[in-house]
């Protein structure tokens, strides 16, 4: 019974909190929407057995993702107001796509139900290991060359986000790690012998 | 008894609503990429759904990856929202003729 309710809850929580985040007036609420959203999917996940992939969601997502948005958000200064015309005008032909659109997917996929196959209770995680054991198991060996090429995939979207928004500033003066080592005591250092009672000439 | 075609049903609806924010907010550049995180959600809610249905814990590790994915999809895409605003000073997506396509 409390699965019921419990998936009830978390189901209805995303699905408002993601519509409130197409439609929030201000951008801020709708990343605020949005990492509420991503929450309750979390949850949803770990009802199905789903722990290790819930965490990571909270995590990339919450932690990584959504705060990345809100820094964009916040950083740049943006008239929203401008940017919300013609909201009105796209909104009834949207609401009609849309509901075309959730209908087709929702009858298809009751009608693809009916076939007769049940569905199973239990977690796909094999008897006496956690859900994170059987997934490394899976990762580590069979699928790791996918798994490699996931971090490529994040270390090339590291290095790209660095080049793309990176850029040289011509008004601070930085260090230059080649000319310092290049200076030999020759060049900086000059002795003199100046007379008694006058000075030096830099 | 919550079934299978729950999931499923609350994935449809927030790839709808994600697809439906991408047709309201036209010119919003942020919305959309927000959009597109809540597409990609639904997609692992779909993924871990039939994970669980089918025995099998290769859907949770196709979860992960399209995570990865989405998580670089954000960051390159901000980047380029980021330089685009600082070379231009708007992102209406109206706009956007820089490349001339």
């Amino acid at each position: 019974m409390i699965q019921i309710l419990a998936f009830y809850l978390f189901a209805i929580v995303t699905i408002v909190s993601g519509i409130l985040c197409v439609t929030a007036r201000n951008p801020v609420h709708s990343v605020l929407w949005l990492i509420l959203a991503f929450f309750n999917a979390a949850g949803l996940m770990v009802l199905v057995g789903a722990e290790f992939i819930a965490m990571l969601l909270v995590i990339v997502y919450v932690g990584a993702v959504a705060v990345l948005f809100l820094f964009v958000v916040m950083m740049l200064d943006i008239d929203f107001a401008e940017l919300r015309s013609g909201f009105a005008r796209y909104f009834p032909f949207g609401i009609a796509l849309v509901a075309l659109l959730a209908g087709e997917i929702i009858f298809a996929q009751s009608a693809w139900h009916e076939g007769g196959i049940q569905l199973s209770r239990a977690a796909p995680t094999p008897e006496g290991m956690s859900n994170i054991q059987a997934l490394g198991l899976l990762i580590y060996t069979r699928y790791l060359y996918i798994f490699e090429g996931a971090g490529l995939v994040l270390l090339v979207a590291l290095i790209g986000a660095i080049v793309l928004t990176h850029r040289k500033r011509g008004d601070v003066r930085t260090q230059k790690i080649a000319e310092q080592n290049m200076r030999r005591p020759e060049d900086a250092i000059r002795n003199t012998q100046p007379p008694v009672g006058q000075g030096v000439e830099l | 008894m919550i079934g299978l075609i729950h999931y499923l049903t609350v994935s449809a609806i927030l790839f709808v609503t994600g697809v439906f924010g991408i047709f309201l907010n036209r010119k919003n550049l942020i919305i959309i990429l927000m959009a597109i995180e809540l597409i990609l959600l639904s997609v692992n809610i779909n993924l871990v759904a039939f994970s669980a249905y089918l025995h099998d814990l290769v859907g949770q590790v196709f979860a992960m990856f399209v995570l990865t994915v989405a998580a670089g999809e954000a960051a390159i895409g901000l980047a380029i929202l980021v330089i685009y605003f600082r070379n231009r000073g708007t992102i209406s997506v109206d706009d956007v003729n820089r490349m001339k396509g």
